[in-house]
């Protein structure tokens, strides 16, 4: 019974891993892709996390798994937000435009014939880390 | 049934290797490189966990505490290089 939970926890997290990095490596755009493995690859990493808690519940609760699970769930959004940061300060190109509201924002005419949204020229960001 | 699941997820964390692989090696911004590699750090900790639960030990729990620690602030320092031009000022 025990290990029937711990091979469906292990598929789930197979499963979230995998569709995160499928998603690092065929999105179009570099924000995009910073959606998969800030998400999808924490959330497989807690369902593998929560297979080995239930695993050696039986021999000795140890808090330790669900510390790695602590510290990954608190660093994923805070490395994404750096890695947006990154990405907004060295002008990688993106197909959504910017808020309305972004501070220091100066609008460049769209070009003729072009999809894509032109990235918006940014002039002394005031974010500050 | 569990070693079965077990194959399943050590297979797609070794296919979720090689394809953070992929991104890291051909990504064309610098943030990409960054952020395969905070994916590649992140499967390694994965790795870890499974390899732990295949051998019904629990000696790996730290050495997967301590990767992702120093993956967190090889991300943050990483992200403020890029931005900065410098780790410490």
């Amino acid at each position: 019974m025990l290990d029937l939970l711990v091979s469906i926890l292990l598929l789930v997290g197979s499963l979230f891993i995998v569709v995160g990095a499928f998603g690092l490596v065929r999105l179009p755009d570099f924000f995009m892709r910073l959606h998969g493995p800030t998400k999808s690859t924490t959330l497989g990493v807690g369902s593998f996390l929560l297979a080995a808690v239930v695993h050696t519940v039986d021999g000795g609760f140890t808090l330790r798994e669900l510390l790695i699970a602590l510290f990954l769930f608190i660093t994923a959004p805070v490395s994404a937000f750096l890695l947006g940061q990154v990405g907004l300060r060295r002008h990688v190109t993106s197909r959504a435009p910017l808020p309305e509201d972004f501070p220091g924002l100066r609008r460049e005419p769209c070009p003729q014939g072009s999809d894509r949204h032109p990235f918006p020229a940014i002039d002394q960001p005031k974010i500050d880390i | 049934m569990l070693t079965a699941a077990l194959s399943i997820a050590f297979f797609s964390i070794a296919a979720s290797l090689a394809i953070g692989m992929v991104r890291l090696i051909r990504g064309p911004h610098a943030p990409d490189r960054v952020l395969a590699f905070d994916t590649l750090y992140i499967n390694t900790i994965a790795l870890m966990i499974v390899l732990d639960i295949y051998r019904s030990t629990s000696v790996l729990f730290e050495a997967a505490l301590v990767i992702a620690l120093t993956g967190f602030v090889a991300t943050a320092a990483f992200a403020r290089y890029l931005v900065r031009g410098k780790v410490m000022e």
